[in-house]
């Protein structure tokens, strides 16, 4: 008896974690999820987000190259995408409302995954549907940019009057792609607070196409894919309109 | 009875491990970074409205969109807070795609010397 008791079989209690380098090949290494303290939903999204990087990488990059290469002057996307605002002409303005709009849908679907943790049904709702008619607005206004684009300025992915031929197709390409995202985002958003509203992570019911039980942990998980959606849509800003 | 308190203990002690999975920080970090990011955003827009040009526009262009990024993913994304293991994972993959910038360029210079060669010195 006395014997058993000096040897520590305490299965109950998990062994302390490693840190730093040590902590890395400990985590892969170790036979379980290599992922610690992080729900296997949330690990796969960022995986996904991973390749969706590699995806938006490949546009911009080949952007860049036929940009460089051209020998057509590239339109000025200052003066492209100007507004006529009170009689004045404002350079890129609505590119800078629409940033504008995109980091503050960030900002409140951070602070929604927030008061989803603590539970508080309401207000993750509120602020879930406040993001979600962000980026309505962004999709809206991005509507607005093509449409004015292609009627008033004549662009098309083939060519436009204004320069190297180019310049139409890596546009409609990029932020084509990336309205997309945004618009899936809408949707997905909407669905998450109405699950959120329901009572659906609280009665951890299953989702529509798993029998895995809802919980807040979707709320993080949604909250990742808009702010990979931000996240794209900086590196748009600086290298495609503000270049 | 010590028996009960035990399990209470351990209830807690579960409930608290539960409670590490979820990601929990106070709503003013979530507030003062997105002030950040409108200020930063603010100043890219100005490097536009001021005409700025050459280097000096590519440097605060570039400077300002990986501040902007690396406040997204380590804040809003609560990078900073995961492990190494997941933050090494997703963050180094990408930097490979500097590999394929380098090789667009070198081909991208290439294209545009033989076509200043061919079209426009009318050599076709």
């Amino acid at each position: 008896m006395t014997q058993t008791q000096a040897i520590p079989t305490n299965t109950l209690e998990p062994l302390p974690l490693a840190e730093g380098l040590q902590g890395i090949v400990g985590d892969w290494s170790s036979d379980q999820r290599a992922f610690k303290k992080v729900p296997w939903g949330k690990a796969m999204m960022w995986i996904f987000l991973v390749s969706d990087t590699f995806i938006f990488s490949a546009f911009l990059i080949s952007y860049m190259t036929v940009r460089m290469s051209t020998t057509e002057p590239w339109p000025n996307p200052s003066e492209v995408f100007a507004l006529t605002l009170f009689g004045r002409k404002i350079p890129l303005i609505l590119i800078a409302i629409m940033t504008f709009i995109l980091i503050s849908s960030s900002g409140t679907m951070a602070m929604a995954v927030k008061f989803g943790y603590e539970k508080n049904k309401r207000m993750t709702f509120i602020l879930l549907l406040i993001t979600a008619a962000f980026g309505a607005s962004f999709v809206g206004m991005q509507a607005f940019e093509w449409t004015k684009l292609i009627m008033e300025e004549g662009v098309r992915p083939w060519g436009n009057p204004m320069g190297a031929a180019q310049f139409g197709s890596a546009f409609f390409m990029i932020t084509g792609f990336h309205g997309t995202h945004v618009s899936i985002g809408v949707i997905f958003l909407i669905i998450v607070a109405i699950k959120v509203i329901r009572g659906d992570l609280d009665h951890q019911r299953p989702g529509f196409l798993t029998g895995r039980k809802g919980n807040y942990e979707i709320v993080e998980i949604m909250g990742l894919y808009w702010h990979f959606v931000d996240l794209v849509w900086v590196f748009i800003f600086a290298l495609f309109y503000l270049w | 009875m010590a028996h009960a308190e035990g399990q209470q203990h351990a209830y807690a002690e579960g409930q608290q491990h539960a409670h590490a999975e979820g990601q929990q920080h106070p709503i003013g970090i979530y507030l003062k970074i997105w002030g950040l990011l409108f200020i930063l955003s603010t100043a890219s827009y100005l490097v536009d409205y001021f005409h700025f040009q050459g280097y000096l526009r590519w440097f605060l262009i570039i400077v300002f969109m990986l501040a902007k990024a690396g406040l997204i993913v380590a804040v809003f994304m609560h990078m900073m807070w995961e492990r190494l293991a997941l933050m090494y994972a997703i963050v180094l993959p990408p930097l490979l795609l500097m590999v394929l910038l380098g090789i667009g360029a070198l081909e991208a210079d290439y294209t545009f010397v033989t076509r200043s060669v061919f079209f426009l010195k009318g050599l076709f």
